[in-house]
């Protein structure tokens, strides 16, 4: 890629969404919207190398996208366009439209972003569309990013925003903020959006280590934004303290090989104390709102247990059971009964964690959770500490058998190692 | 999340023209924008060069401090950004923002370094 291509690419993802949303003003068809933007960028590729970048690259894009917009309602209409008065009404159309874009390009208002999100989140779309959707017209993601981001071919990720875009136009869904009891349900959804994208960079299942990163700066980044245009929503703040929280910690998560380092183990120097700072903020924030009970919120002081002490040792394992607690009343799920059981290990011995593992285990009986490797791994764990090695190993092994993610079969590997070694010297 | 610094640096003496005054609503526009992209992280305008303090290290051990700036040049930084991009292309789609807003010229640096707070480096 020449320097004036990167140049672009970079111009594009920082004026895309602003762009997109201020066009779907008008079209009031985010798919359509974005196909004009689109456009607008490949006008823009084919000038710029020629002509310079222009003082103002926003303006000069919405003004492409202006004319691509006036060219597209002129194809729509030339079908029909037989007699005078369908033209005199064409040209009236045509300047409404023009106009309305010389609105939409002097403001480009926060209002329109915050349609743009809540139309990308909207439940009428399948979670993967959401996704893919939301990377893309917010995140500035090309589909090619996108697809290597979750290891599908670019052709299916084509079609799954071309699908999503289809479904947003047949359904007709309204570009507009939701209002009453709709907007905290359609905030929970666009919340969820976000920290699934956090989420599939953070946990890395497999797959494009640079994308991932970049999968959880955009979501982080999605955080930021949305705390500015949802400033009274508690959860909002709550997940971005999360994430800011958790992302902290990622110089820390990677040894020098690259093997995944687990909390305990981290050097803590290398944690970003700034984004600690930020997600200490925000979950101040989110409890001043009186959100301090809720899901993210409950999380991100669960993550805050553990950034707030410079030793793993020191950690107040008492308190993220209590934390853990909250939790099960308000999202009782078994992956939130697994974590409190390892709490509880920590906090009041391994015997202690191991049946409360347990009572999760019978929880879960054969769903999804029955097929996770964690179950074994953290048993193994408490049956080591215990010093029930034989069937420590069996576990760590079951482990090994139900994960495909190499980084972790090499940690476990290691565990089994070091049980070997316990074996030996007990 | 990569951070960068862009400054802006300002001529001595500057006196703002009216026009220039309009200039400052363009500023706030910008970093409102940055805010609402979620990128900025700090941003700050810094007093007058002529107002600088600055300390030298001596060759007997001691710190010398003369009134006035660094460097003797005829610009001086006005002010800065703390933001976090993707990469150095996107810091720099930023600071040509930055410099449309503020006619002055910006300098765009990776952050590299930040030391965690001392308690939590003995291990």
């Amino acid at each position: 890629m020449t320097d004036i291509h990167k140049t672009i690419e970079a111009v594009w993802k920082i004026e895309s969404t602003r762009l997109i949303a201020a066009i779907a003003r008008v079209t009031r068809d985010i798919g359509i919207a974005e196909e004009l933007a689109q456009d607008a960028l490949v006008t823009a590729l084919e000038v710029w190398p020629e002509e310079g970048i222009p003082d103002n690259p926003a303006a000069w894009l919405m003004t492409a996208a202006k004319r691509r917009a006036l060219d597209f309602l002129r194809r729509g209409r030339m079908l029909v366009q037989k007699h005078e008065e369908i033209t005199r009404e064409f040209e009236f159309q045509q300047q409404q439209l023009a106009d309305a874009m010389d609105q939409a390009l002097d403001q480009v208002i926060d209002d329109d972003v915050l349609r743009l999100i809540f139309t990308a989140c909207h439940p009428v779309l399948a979670v993967d569309g959401r996704i893919a959707l939301t990377l893309r017209l917010i995140g500035g993601l090309t589909t090619a990013e996108i697809a290597r981001a979750f290891l599908v071919p670019e052709k299916t990720m084509g079609q799954r925003i071309f699908r999503a875009k289809k479904t947003l136009s047949e359904a007709h869904v309204p570009f507009e903020t939701p209002r009453g009891d709709e907007l905290r349900r359609r905030v929970e959804s666009v919340l969820s959006v976000i920290y699934l994208i956090f989420n599939e960079g953070y946990t890395a299942t497999s797959g494009d280590e640079w994308m991932r990163a970049a999968l959880c700066d955009e979501a982080v980044r999605l955080g930021r934004m949305l705390v500015q245009l949802l400033p009274g929503e508690s959860e909002v703040h709550g997940l971005l303290a999360l994430m800011e929280l958790q992302a902290s910690r990622t110089a820390a998560r990677r040894g020098r090989n690259g093997e995944a380092v687990l909390l305990p183990d981290q050097d803590r120097s290398l944690w970003d104390y700034a984004q600690i700072q930020r997600g200490m903020a925000a979950l101040g924030h989110a409890r001043r709102l009186g959100g301090g009970a809720g899901n993210y919120a409950l999380q991100a002081a669960i993550a805050a247990c553990h950034t707030r002490v410079r030793r793993a040792e020191e950690t107040d394992w008492e308190r993220i059971v209590l934390l853990y607690d909250a939790l099960m009343q308000t999202t009782p799920s078994p992956i939130v009964a697994l974590n409190r059981a390892v709490a509880v290990g920590m906090a009041q011995g391994p015997a202690a964690g191991l049946e409360a593992l347990d009572a999760v285990g019978r929880l879960a009986g054969d769903s999804a959770l029955a097929g996770y490797h964690l179950l074994p791994c953290v048993r193994g764990d408490l049956l080591m500490k215990m010093g029930r090695f034989t069937e420590a190993r069996e576990e760590i092994q079951r482990a090994i058998a139900m994960t495909q993610n190499l980084r972790e079969q090499e940690l476990l590997t290691e565990r089994l190692k070091q049980i070997e070694k316990a074996t030996l010297s007990a | 999340m990569p951070k960068y610094l862009l400054s802006g640096h300002q001529v001595d003496n500057y006196v703002p023209t009216p026009e220039d005054l309009a200039m400052i609503d363009t500023i706030h526009a910008l970093n409102r924008e940055m805010i609402a992209a979620g990128v900025r992280i700090f941003a700050c305008g810094v007093s007058p060069a002529a107002q600088a303090k600055t300390l030298r290290a001596q060759p007997d051990g001691g710190v010398f401090i003369t009134d006035g700036p660094y460097l003797e040049t005829k610009e001086h930084l006005g002010g800065f950004w703390i933001l976090e991009c993707a990469d150095m292309d996107q810091a720099v789609a930023w600071a040509r923002k930055g410099v449309v807003a503020c006619r002055f010229p910006v300098e765009v640096r990776e952050l590299l370094f930040f030391p965690a707070p001392e308690e939590s480096t003995g291990q």
